[in-house]
């Protein structure tokens, strides 16, 4: 499984949404991700990369796009390449 | 400057001077806001002729009685831009408070609030027990301060268990797994002081009793919400510390006091045990007879101030809880700031008189 596979797995498992609709998602844009379900959504993401996030970037993590800027930095090296 | 601006500042180092500067600026910008955003909020500042040009410093802003929040719907945001909706902790019949949270707000308080505690436990994520039951968190919709409270500090922890289950009981193997799996490593604990005390800390002690102990010295335990229970028991903060240090190596251990009504704002106590306001916050301590502010070593009730409240008016809160400064900018643990001591709830008596009526005006 590519990187990408595995983050937009995490998604589409964490809130329960299709890969089309993962994609899209957005922090608070819909009622599975509220802050419980962002906790549960860090969470895999830690699991499945096996990283540890930044409190700031936990904060930061405000879409599908942004998380993967977030985890594609020096400091947890996730490559997206498809 | 924005909110986001001020957060790059770090929380305890600005001396008196430029803390009241950097307040007073943003706490008349946000009544400015509040005032053309919530029509509550503008009839109460028109029914005390307030005037922007008379405030020279943020201690002479008006401020709301935290009841206000139980009685009126307040909000300076279009409903559809709200997320989310904070309860204050209430028994049973009694009305709680609603604050209203967008995603601004709602973030700063999350920001804000790692900024303050990563100075008392120092940043980067920890395995974390969590002193309470799951269900806390269950209801999303609708966030009670409990909940709130364990989610805020929920960041913190990059592995959780909750301690207890939803019998409040403690769940020892899963502690016991826990502490083994992540045996030598610092473990951030959170409670709420009164849950710490009766469905831990006792337990701990029987179990202890029958030989089965804990060691969290490596722990860090940060807990709030209010001594009221504990005093009737007569469990003094030292006692507090005393014991559970004795039953379980636990050293590093933190009170802090906030309310849901400033979520975010949260004053951490430091080692030498006194509360610190940070420069996002502050408070300010009131004599009951006329609201005057008292002096330092003064008991008053007390006024708190928070940078962060966009969505709902409550920059400036006058609490029902009684407080002592205790000193400025010199507190040995080298924290910049106010640091001060708070004493619980006042009786009801001494301000349910004023605050009701007042409110009845609305």
């Amino acid at each position: 499984m590519t990187n990408y596979e595995k983050y937009v797995n995490v998604f589409t498992e964490t809130f329960s949404v299709s890969a089309e609709e993962a994609v899209k998602l957005e922090y608070q844009g819909i009622s599975e991700w509220d802050s419980v379900g962002h906790m549960g959504l860090v969470a895999a993401i830690e699991d499945a990369f096996d990283i540890m996030m930044d409190t700031d970037d936990i904060i930061d993590f405000s879409s599908f796009e942004k998380g993967k800027e977030i985890l594609a930095k020096e400091a947890y090296g996730v490559r997206f390449d498809k | 400057m924005n909110y986001d601006e001020i957060l790059t500042i770090p929380p305890f180092s600005l001396e008196k001077d430029q803390k009241s500067k950097l307040l007073t600026a943003r706490l008349k910008a946000l009544t400015v806001h509040h005032r053309a955003n919530c029509p509550q909020y503008r009839r109460i500042l028109d029914s005390i002729g307030y005037e922007e040009d008379a405030v020279s410093t943020y201690e002479e802003l008006p401020f709301l009685p935290v009841s206000l929040f139980k009685e009126l719907s307040l909000k300076s945001v279009p409903d559809d831009a709200i997320v989310k909706t904070m309860t204050s902790s209430g028994t049973t019949g009694q009305a709680v408070s609603k604050i209203y949270l967008d995603k601004t707000t709602s973030s700063s308080q999350q920001k804000t609030m790692v900024k303050i505690v990563n100075e008392f436990t120092g940043s980067g994520r920890m395995p974390m027990i969590i002193l309470d039951c799951p269900s806390v968190v269950k209801n999303r919709a609708m966030f009670s301060a409990r909940g709130a409270g364990i989610l805020g500090f929920s960041i913190f922890g990059a592995k959780k268990i909750y301690a207890l289950d939803d019998d409040m009981k403690l769940d020892v193997d899963g502690l016991r797994e826990f502490l083994e799996q992540y045996r030598g490593r610092k473990i951030f604990l959170f409670g709420f002081t009164f849950m710490v005390w009766q469905h831990f800390y006792k337990e701990l002690l029987r179990l202890k009793e029958q030989g089965i102990v804990f060691d969290l010295s490596e722990g860090i335990l940060v807990h709030g919400g209010g001594w009221k229970k504990l005093v009737s028991e007569a469990v003094s903060p030292e006692e507090f510390r005393k014991r559970l240090q004795s039953v379980c190596g636990l050293t590093r251990i933190h009170d802090y006091y906030g309310m849901v009504e400033q979520t975010g704002c949260i004053y951490m106590q430091c080692e030498c045990g006194h509360l610190h306001a940070s420069i996002f916050s502050d408070v300010i301590m009131r004599r009951p007879e006329d609201f005057r502010v008292c002096e330092t070593g003064e008991r008053g009730i007390i006024q708190v101030v928070s940078a962060i409240p966009e969505s709902y008016p409550g920059h400036s809160l006058i609490t029902e809880d009684e407080g002592m400064v205790l000193g400025e900018d010199d507190c040995p643990c080298g924290r910049k700031g106010k640091y001060f001591q708070e004493f619980g709830r006042l009786k009801d008596a001494e301000i349910r008189g004023c605050s009701d009526t007042y409110a009845a005006k609305f």
